[in-house]
Formats: structure tokens, sequence, C-alpha cells
């Protein structure tokens, strides 16, 4: 274990190095001046020279890129140019609302998804399993930012029950806090939530007919632990890798779900900063989110070893199936 | 022999797939005393294993079904239980081991509380008393290390070992009845035999019957009291095993003990097989269901389906020509005639 966690460290440096190496590329080929976008309209062309060369935009490129990695690996990662904040302030105030985000519709996902995955394979061909199946389907290709509109529409602006955008605070109450949440969990969770009921449904309807659970039935086991000790456990293997890359994405800050709400979170500091030709902000914010790919990777690696304990971590191709 | 504990009566058993309907089980029957073994042989697609899974309603539902008969065990039939009744009997009066035990074990739990946890089901045992009960389990179907080996998971034994968790597993609520679906097919040859003693010195320990379904003769010659050959989900000869093995009655139950490898066979001699395969069970079979392959078989054959008979005390047979007698003049009559197969 011990070896494979080193093992896999050391293999994040080149994966955060190719990032790096990308997305300081991408941002310098984004079309517009920073200089210009950050000082408006009305600048002179020599206040936008003057600017520019105070943000080091016009040394050569290749000076440019290593004083970049030279930041990124002292970890400085600069002042915003728009927010006139350190960075790493801008992320840390916006990354805990993208957690609480991404962590209620996972649960949301979790506990709607799994329970009609498992149903809709017991009850396989028949109404129920029909509708699961093509509900999720529905889910996984429903375009989020109609979903979200329809849902501001229709519990915002129609009945008035909960509020349209932004983020609430508990100092305001428990239920400002909660209603703030619901309408964004929701549309951030439809299409993880059908992908989670269409995996375990698969996955369970192959585990359903292995003969461990016919063993399982033959010891006089109820069959609700049949089915959700002896079948899911094996089920999940498949559910993980899933919810991993789900988890990630939505940590990496939900772009359109956090633009309709106004949710303060990653995904609106992004497109914030792209719009503001705020390069520095964008390289910044990009390489964490990939670091958060890479990590939550290294978890759920870990968690198949929990779930099937055949799976040895320290052989060579470092676990998972 | 004492009383009996168990009693197959005209089984029938379907599976159905779109508009196709197998009958896999037509009419078996059979009956088992206490402490008494029986074999249940027939090659694969018999019904020999869907039989035996009926015993417990294990039959997967869709798309297998039961569709008649009656399976009686102390009295009871277990085919008219409620479910919460049927769980009582599972892996507690009535147990059952399956072919391969590295799939019948569950891989992501381990072997303790596989085994404690049949425990718990049945008997109100805390979970320390389980422990100890399924330690000694271990130890009596001959695993080195009991203590040790809980903790570690099926991927972690070798076949052999898997199958003595299985029958430990199967034996820890002391059931009356073992059924062991082709216990020993998926295990070397050398583990085979370890296997077949242990099961054989349990029964004698422990008391209890077993229904043995195999494709091996040898295994039911070694193990077995009585047996039952089956052939297109059809009883075709039952009897005691020393009977059937004198004097078989049945031109397929010939087929198999021919195919059996002798002592004195020479390894350049080709092993005699049963021609041809055996008839779809979806379609309804007119007359013998063996007739096709049966080097004997006359007009009367494609004719009229033989019903099971006894032609001799305790030995029965479903075949035109029952007995002894019959069989060596039809021989003669197919050796002259040299018209052999319908076609």
């Amino acid at each position: 274990m011990r070896g494979f966690l080193f093992k896999r460290i050391i293999q994040l440096i080149p994966t955060l190095f190719i990032v790096a190496v990308i997305v300081f590329f991408i941002t310098r080929m984004l079309p517009g001046n920073p200089a210009a976008v950050m000082l408006g309209p009305q600048a002179s062309a020599e206040d936008i020279a003057a600017y520019s060369d105070k943000l080091g935009l016009n040394d050569p490129m290749y000076q440019q890129f290593f004083d970049y990695l030279l930041n990124l690996v002292t970890l400085d990662f600069g002042n915003s140019l728009s927010y006139n904040q350190p960075i790493v302030d801008l992320i840390m105030e916006r990354f805990p609302n993208t957690i609480l985000l991404a962590v209620s519709a996972l649960i949301l996902a979790v506990i709607v998804g799994v329970p009609a995955g498992i149903i809709a394979a017991r009850k396989q061909n028949t109404l129920i399993d029909y509708s699961v199946t093509t509900l999720s389907l529905i889910g996984v290709s429903m375009p989020i930012f109609w979903l979200g509109v329809m849902l501001v529409l229709y519990f915002s602006v129609n009945l008035g029950w909960l509020p349209a955008t932004g983020m609430g605070s508990l100092e305001d109450g428990f239920w400002d806090f909660i209603s703030h949440l619901i309408l964004p969990s929701i549309a951030l969770a439809t299409i993880p939530t059908s992908q989670f009921a269409r995996i375990i449904r698969s996955s369970m309807l192959e585990t359903i007919s292995q003969d461990y659970v016919k063993t399982a039935r033959s010891k006089g086991l109820k069959e609700f632990m049949v089915i959700n000790k002896h079948a899911f456990k094996n089920a999940l293997t498949p559910l993980i890798t899933v919810m991993g890359l789900q988890f990630s994405a939505l940590l990496g800050g939900a772009v359109l779900t956090e633009t309709i709400f106004s949710w303060p979170g990653m995904g609106l500091l992004i497109i914030d900063a792209i719009e503001k030709r705020d390069f520095v902000v964008v390289q910044s914010t990009v390489i964490f989110v990939a670091v958060i790919y890479v990590v939550i990777n290294l978890i759920v690696d870990i968690l198949y070893k929990v779930v099937n304990p055949k799976v040895n971590l320290d052989s060579n191709n470092g676990g998972g199936k | 022999m004492s009383q009996q504990l168990l009693r197959v009566k005209d089984l029938q058993v379907e599976f159905k797939s779109g508009s196709i309907t197998n009958k896999a089980v037509n009419g078996v029957s059979f009956d088992l005393d206490a402490n008494e073994s029986i074999g249940i042989v027939g090659e694969s697609g018999s019904g020999k294993s869907v039989t035996a899974t009926s015993i417990l309603r294990l039959i997967p539902n869709p798309p297998g079904k039961i569709t008649g008969g009656d399976i009686y065990f102390k009295g009871n039939n277990l085919l008219e239980m409620s479910n919460n009744d049927i769980r009582k009997v599972r892996g507690n009066e009535i147990s059952m081991i399956f072919q391969d035990p590295s799939t019948s074990l569950n891989p992501v739990f381990k072997v303790g509380n596989q085994l404690m946890e049949s425990i718990r089901t049945h008997q109100n045992v805390s979970k320390k008393e389980a422990k100890k009960k399924a330690i000694e389990m271990l130890e009596l179907v001959g695993i080195p290390a009991p203590e040790k080996r809980m903790n570690m998971y099926p991927h972690e034994f070798s076949g052999g070992m898997r199958q003595r968790v299985m029958i430990a597993i199967a034996l820890s609520c002391n059931p009356e009845l073992l059924i062991a679906d082709e216990p020993t097919t998926a295990l070397d040859v050398t583990v085979q035999a370890q296997i077949l003693n242990l099961m054989k010195d349990l029964q004698a320990r422990l008391q209890m019957s077993i229904i043995m379904i195999t494709h091996d003769l040898g295994v039911v010659w070694e193990t077995c009291d009585k047996m039952i050959v089956m052939y297109a989900g059809r009883v075709v000869e039952s009897g005691e095993v020393k009977a059937i093995y004198q004097n078989p009655l049945h031109p397929y139950t010939w087929g198999l003990l021919d195919s059996q490898i002798t002592e004195s066979q020479e390894s350049t001699e080709a092993l005699s097989a049963i021609p041809g395969s055996p008839p779809d069970l979806s379609y309804e079979i007119k007359g013998c269901p063996f007739a096709d392959r049966c080097p004997y078989a006359q007009a009367i054959c494609y004719e009229t389906t033989p019903e099971l008979a006894e032609p001799y005390q305790g030995h029965a047979v479903a075949c035109h020509f029952q007995t002894t007698e019959q069989q060596l003049e039809r021989r003669e009559d197919a050796y002259v005639d040299g018209s052999t197969s319908r076609s």
C-alpha cells in the first residue's frame, strides 16, 4: 500500500506537468490582449503597451513559460489581475462553495440513482424497469442549462417556493441555506443520478445471476440480504469508477449550473476569469482542478481495493480492474 | 432402511425463453431415506441439476418454473411452503453445494463471514459462539489453521480448499440432507478423491442423506447407495447402484457404463461414446426420447414413450424391452436387421 501510494504520487508529476504546459499555451492562444480587456475600451495604446509590459506579456514566450513554471514549482500562484487579490485566496474562497454543491449533488445522485438501479435490475423487463431505464436515458441526455432554467421558472418564478439564484448562508437561518441549495443540486445531480442508475442496473443484472448469489439463497438468507449484501457489493466496482469521474467533474466546478444559479463556485470563477482574460486565474484554477481529478482517481483506486479484495494495489498496473 | 426423508413425485420443470418452452424436467420421481445417498447421473442437459435445484426452489424464475409435481420433505410439501418457510429449510435442514467452488463463494467477503452468516441465519447464537462454531466447522472439513483461515478471502484458497469451505458452510447447521451438484467436477482428480472421501466420512459422522448429482459414474459407485439415470428430463433407470452396475437395463445406461475408462483399457484404445446428442426439449418428443441414439431401437420405440416399470424388485427402467432376456433378444434382432436408425 505504501509503495503504491509513493508510486502514484511520483506518477502525478508528469501528469501535472503536461496539464501545466497545455494550460499555458491555451491561455496564450485566447484571442484579445488581457491588458486591453482589463483597461477597458477607453484606454490609450500607450497605456495598453505599458500594462502589457508590466504583465510580462511582451517577454519572449519561452521566458514567460519558464517564469510560469518556476512560479508553479515554488507554489507561487501570484495575484489575480482582475480581482486584485492572491489567487490562492480566490480559490479558497470559492472552492468550499463548490464542494458544498458537489457533495449535495453526489449524495442526491447516490440515494436516488443507486436504489433505482437495484430495483430495476430486480424487476428486469417489468414496467418499473422500463420506467427507470427510460427516465435515466432522458436524464443523461438532458441539457442541464435548459433543465436549470425550467427548474427556476417553475419553482422560483411560478410557484415562488425557492430562491432562483445565489447561495444562502447559515447566518440567515437553516432554511435559507438549504433552500438556495435545492435547485442547483437537483440540476447538477440529474446526470450522475441517471448514470448511477444505469450502471448499477447493468452490473446488478450481471451479479444477480452469479453462483455466489445462488449460494447465498441456498443458505436461507432473506432476499434483501442476498441482493443488498451479496450481489450489491460485487456490483460496486463500475459504480465507483463512474462516481469518481462524476465527482471530479462536479468538484472542478459545474460551469453551467453555477452560471445559471449564480453559485459562487469554481465554475463561475473560471468563466469570469476567461471573460476578463485573467489568464493567471485561468491557469491556476485549471491546474487546481487537474490536481483534484488526480487525487480523486487515486482515492478511487484505493476504493477498488476496499470493495474487491482481489485487487492488488502493489502490482504493476497499480490497481483498478 | 429407516424412515422416508424426501419424496419427489412427478416433478415438472419448464424453462421459457421467448415463445420456446423447454421441458427440462418431465415427471421425475424418487424417494430418499434418512442416511441414504442417491446419485443422479446423466449427461449435460439431462435435467439432473434442475431436479436437484428444484428441491430448494432455487430455480431462477423467470425463466424457470416448477409446473407440476410434489416434493415432500419429512412429510411437508416444499413446493407449497411460503417463501419464509422454505428459507428456514434452506441451509438449515437441506443444504446445497455447487459445482464450481471458485464462483460459488462470494469473492468479496471473508470466508469466516460467509460461514458465520449461515450459522447466524438459522441459529440464535451470539457472534462469538458463531465464530467458535465456524472454526469448528473448518476444522471438521480438514482445513489447517482454521482461525487464520477465517480472515482470508476465497481467492486465497485452492480449489479443493474452497470446496471444503463450501461443505463447511453447507453442514454448519447440521442438515439432514445435503444436495451436492457435481461437487468434484471442477477439481483436480486427486482433490476429487479427497473431497469424496470427506463427504463420505462426514455423512457417516453427521448422519445425513446425500443427493449426489454427477456425470461421473465412478463417483456414484464410490459414494451412493442408489442411483437414478436421467435422460432428456426423465428417469430412464433407477435402482440400487450395485444392481444397475451388474445388470444395466436401459441402453443409455449401457452406453454410460461403456464410456467409462477401465483399468484394463489400453491407452491407444478409443473410448466408446454414445453417438448423437440429446433431443431438443423444446419439442414434444414422440416415442422414446433415446430412440434416435439407441442402437437397438425398434418401430415401437418411435411410436410410444415407455413408462418407468419395475421388471426386477427395486430396479426400474423406462424401456420397451425391460428384462435382460428381452434386451438380449433385441440386440440380436438389431444385428440381423442392420436397420438401427430411423431416417
